[in-house]
């Protein structure tokens, strides 16, 4: 995997502070009873104050399993780090004593999860559970928490919010729950925020409410937010740039207009054209075939490369390094142009 | 061979016949001695038609009762009223041996591919299973070989057929479901959210299976889904439900490109459009609040509640569904009409 | 693009032909491989796995003891001398001699049969109790479920030993055959409760999943539900149970049998070799140390017996 050199991931050159967040070259492997997954093979990526990344994939694409190694939060074992930095502020979490880092996770990088239902616990009340990182972490009063509690509740929206303090989880709906789970993630008022596929559980509607309300919360609160999902509707709607994962790679890393306009990875572009739409009627969809590898047992060159309907025998011997288009955007794709171009024509 | 010889499919004609079913869920109190204390009207008084070889799609989010609809048609639920007749048989009065030659008319896929399958079964017992219950649709010498034609049919290698389903990826599980409903060649299939638990790139694979097997068997569907995208790419006509009842049924274009209910008209605004250039002249129409609880639905119109357009007459009077002046299709709406922006 | 994961389209087309009832399509599909069905699988995989055939020898050990006695020892274990008390190894007597003086080997041999038959048969019958009235509640639910949930809180109030004492009193006869039968069914009566819970709740769990409303959309019987889908989803549980249960079914014999109310001599029990040997421990262990080994080694090996053929069941362990 030393292949994979790291780059300066696109869109923007580094500032000179360096940038809020960054993931350089991450590798982490899970050891399991059958054998070595390689889960995370040498992502890059990173966030500016006050934008959104959108890291899109599908499940077994090491999505999530990025977020949870930035938060701190992956189950080790079976999961290890096996290289690989992630620089807050300029500062490596992974050389940071477990104290430390324990400071950083949820003061200033947050987290919300699709399943609010079991993240929040049912045997408290919902004002309670708010007011917990408050009162453990600020060491504020309980009347202090508890108002506080309010104002966090009213700026998620949650009509009544001095009512419903005393409420548990249970007596919320699936929407007002994620909003609770969002109101424990700013208490702390992050700087970033990480969303792991917060509307999936969600109807459409409440779906709609709820990104509303992200978007509003990161420019109100001038937070950067890295919205984890496999909906490429939802990450149209709000995000600033996007990475695709495939096989625990980013294969392709674009702002959000460039890369649906022209796709430079035939996996964005098989993606993107195996969904149905709202606004066209019919006519078969075309797919991508087969399906996404064991990660046990990656195949060689570009992992892609069984699914892909522009193989060459480049792709089967070769690893493709990640390749900066005119544009300034990256595709891990030996074709990246040939495919962004067949588009365009 | 088959109860529905195929000479006698006419395309077009009716082959089920749904008329004001409904379904009430008691609360009750109580272990021994159950006291009823209220119901949740999951499904309010339905009624709809699918024609040999359409596609009806149902759409509509958590709670709607549309999946309730699905386990009524498949007489998982008992009906509290109402009537459904496939192919001129009374659905829900067939009991026993009856019953059973009905169900080899209509079978379902159903959503959780992980769960629907016998885990200790070989993929061959779970699709042979139907033969073994329905011995008369299969020779016994024939049925292994039948079984591997319809492993073929859906794409699966016919040699696996001594795997176990754990072996097998999401997509391929729903692909074994629907070889399993495919096996006593029945008219309808009740597909019950079929692709929402797979990831994108295989989702398209499942609709495009499903779609060429419609073509080649002559199949009429329901498809039960709350992705209104993929409802669209696959149906001929749209029902649109919410808190039990059918607000809004018409052909695609009518309720994609007409629609005159504003529960349609909020759905459709809010399902989100993979074209970021959409992004800025897109109005999302908001909807206040949550669904309510079907225990206690609102007096008249069960939308009014959430409704920007409600008036004293919404909580009065419950709107019918029947043809609207603005676009003639059944909408249950007082105030019907096209969205202003709708394109 | 191809369509499909596996299949070339050709083959599709053909195969599809043969599925809308044209006569004469040409069998497409692979070789016809032998059907395997779950119990078959199972074998397959057991067969592979040493734990089972060690404890499978251990179990067929035991229960040849307990069949023919006499092919393990040539002693009689009833030719007890006093003279003999505690003396050494001799002749067949490999462990020596107890208090009485008889052969210490050969009663633990020969405790191989009534212990065995206590624990197995109290285990089997307490697995049949368990299983149809775990069946019963968990898969008919209501009051079915209602009655019979009441019915095993009831049972599992009754304290076991003064259950048994109250039972076993009332047996008059001192025939072996008679006792033993009495004990083996006040366990069975009294013990079947914890699996019989333990049956319903992965009979409730299985009953809600998905394949079984797709047999029952099939058409599939309750009979059928219950055979094909539910019991070989709820059985491994029970297996567990149920062989821990036979080690403390042969221990609980033991404890009556010291109560004077279980076996009663001259039947040879374990239990009745660990208690006279528990009360004489200070003088000389072995008689105690013997019989106890025998038990633990059998409870031992139905327990790793049953892991095996749990796992062995289990497809997703393979």
């Amino acid at each position: 995997m030393s292949q994979h050199a790291v780059r300066p991931t696109p869109a923007s050159p580094t500032p000179p502070g360096g940038h809020l967040l960054e993931v350089r070259d991450l590798h982490v492997e899970f050891r399991t009873g059958e054998g070595l997954a390689k889960v995370i093979n040498g992502v890059s990526y990173h966030l500016d104050p006050g934008e959104t990344l959108a890291v899109l994939g599908e499940s077994g694409s090491g999505k999530s399993v990025t977020a949870q190694a930035v938060m701190g939060i992956l189950d080790t074992p079976p999961a290890h780090i096996s290289s690989g930095e992630i620089r807050y502020q300029g500062q490596d979490l992974l050389g940071l004593p477990e104290a430390q880092r324990r400071q950083i996770r949820g003061r200033d990088i947050a987290m919300i999860f699709q399943d609010a239902l079991s993240a929040l616990n049912p045997v408290f009340p919902v004002g309670w559970q708010i007011g917990e990182t408050l009162r453990q972490r600020l060491g504020m009063s309980r009347a202090d928490a508890r108002r506080r509690s309010v104002e966090l509740m009213d700026l998620v929206q949650i009509p009544a919010a001095s009512e419903r303090l005393g409420d548990y989880p249970h007596q919320f709906s699936g929407g007002m729950r994620q909003r609770v789970m969002i109101a424990m993630a700013l208490a702390m008022e992050p700087k970033v925020l990480i969303a792991d596929e917060p509307t999936t559980a969600l109807d459409v509607t409440v779906q709609a409410q709820i990104m509303d309300l992200l978007a509003d919360l990161r420019r109100d609160l001038d937070m950067a937010m890295i919205l984890i999902t496999h909906d490429l509707g939802v990450v149209a709607d709000v995000a600033d740039r996007i990475a695709v994962m495939y096989a625990g790679r980013i294969v392709e890393h674009a702002d959000v207009r460039s890369l649906y306009r022209a796709p430079a990875h035939p996996y964005t572009k098989g993606l993107l054209d195996s969904i149905p739409r709202l606004d066209q009627r019919g006519g078969k969809l075309s797919t991508i075939r087969g399906l996404p590898p064991n990660l046990m047992r990656i195949p060689s060159g570009c992992p892609f490369h069984p699914r892909c309907p522009y193989v060459q025998q480049v792709c089967v011997d070769v690893v493709p390094h990640d390749l900066v288009l005119d544009d300034g955007r990256t595709s891990a794709c030996h074709f990246a142009q040939e495919v962004r171009d067949d588009r365009v024509s | 061979m088959t109860a529905s010889a195929s000479s006698t499919r006419v395309r077009g004609e009716t082959i089920l016949d749904v008329n004001h079913v409904v379904k009430h869920f008691p609360i009750t109190q109580g272990v021994l001695f159950q006291k009823k204390v209220g119901a949740v009207k999951a499904v309010d008084g339905v009624s709809f038609q699918l024609r040999r070889g359409e596609t009806l799609g149902i759409v509509g989010e958590s709670g709607c009762g549309k999946s309730t609809l699905a386990r009524l048609l498949m007489r998982l639920e008992k009906p509290t009223a109402g009537r459904a007749t496939l192919a001129g048989q009374d659905l829900f009065a067939a009991s026993g041996g009856e019953l059973r030659r009905i169900r080899r008319n209509m079978q379902m896929v159903m959503q959780d591919p992980y769960t629907s399958l016998n885990p200790r079964m070989t993929v061959g017992d779970i699709i042979g299973e139907p033969f073994e219950i329905h011995p008369e649709a299969a020779p016994k010498g024939s049925r292994q070989r039948r079984v591997q034609e319809l492993l073929d049919v859906v794409g699966l290698n016919p040699e696996h057929i001594n795997r176990y389903p754990h072996q097998f990826s999401g997509g391929q599980r729903q692909r074994i479901g629907i070889a399993r409903a495919l096996a006593l060649r029945p008219e309808v299939i009740v597909c019950d959210e079929p692709v929402s638990a797979l990831d994108v790139s295989i989702q398209a694979q499942v609709i495009n299976l499903l779609e060429e097997l419609q073509d080649e068997l002559g199949l009429s569907y329901i498809f039960i889904a709350h992705d209104l995208s993929v409802v669209r790419h696959i149906s001929d006509r749209v029902a649109v439900m919410y808190l039990g009842r059918i607000v809004e049924i018409g052909t695609e274009d009518e309720i994609y490109d007409r629609a005159t209910h504003p529960y349609t008209q909020a759905l459709l605004s809010a399902a989100p459009v993979p074209d970021p250039d959409a992004r800025d002249h897109r109005t999302i129409i908001r909807l206040r609040g949550d669904v309510p609880s079907p225990a206690d639905p609102p007096s008249g119109c069960h939308f009014r509640t959430r409704c920007w357009k409600a008036q004293e007459i919404c909580a009065i009077q419950d709107p019918q569904a029947v043809l609207r002046a603005a676009d003639p299709h059944p909408s249950a709406c007082h105030f019907a009409e096209l969205r202003p922006t709708a394109t | 693009m191809s369509d499909f994961e596996t299949v070339a389209a050709s083959e599709n087309q053909a195969a599809r032909r043969g599925l809308s009832g044209e006569p004469g399509t040409p069998n497409q599909v692979g070789k016809p491989g032998k059907p395997r069905s779950l119990a078959r699988d199972a074998w397959r995989d057991l067969r592979r796995k040493p734990i089972f055939w060690i404890s499978l020898v251990l179990v067929l050990l035991v229960t040849a003891m307990a069949a023919v006695p006499g092919l393990f020892t040539s002693n009689d274990p009833a030719d007890c001398v006093l003279s003999r008390q505690h003396a050494a190894p001799s002749g067949g007597a490999i462990f020596g001699y107890d208090f009485q003086g008889c052969d210490t080997y050969a009663r633990a041999v020969y405790g191989a049969r009534a212990s065995l038959q206590v624990g197995a048969l109290s285990a089997l019958f307490t697995g049949l109790i368990a299983l149809v009235v775990g069946m019963l509640a968990g898969f008919f639910g209501g009051w079915v479920d209602a009655v019979l949930s009441r019915v095993i809180d009831i049972v599992l109030g009754i304290p076991l030993l003064l259950a048994a004492i109250v039972l076993l009193k009332r047996v008059g006869s001192d025939s072996a055959t008679v006792r033993i039968a009495a004990v083996i069914f006040v366990l069975a009566v009294l013990g079947w409760t914890t699996a019989a819970r333990v049956v319903r709740s992965s009979v409730i769990t299985a009953r809600e999943q998905d394949y079984v409303a797709a047999a029952r959309m099939l058409g599939a019987g309750n009979g059928r539900i219950m055979w094909r889908h539910i019991l070989p989803n709820a059985l491994a549980p029970a297996i567990v149970v149920l062989t821990i249960a036979l080690g403390s079914f042969i221990a609980a014999e033991a404890t009556l049998s010291f109560l004077g109310i279980g076996l009663r001599e001259p039947t040879i029990s374990w239990g009745i070799e660990i208690n006279n040997g528990r009360v004489h421990m200070r003088e000389s262990a072995t008689p105690l140390v013997v019989p106890s080994t025998f038990l633990a080694l059998t409870v031992l090996a139905f327990i790793m017996l049953g892991d095996a053929i749990r796992d062995a069941f289990d497809p997703k362990l393979r």
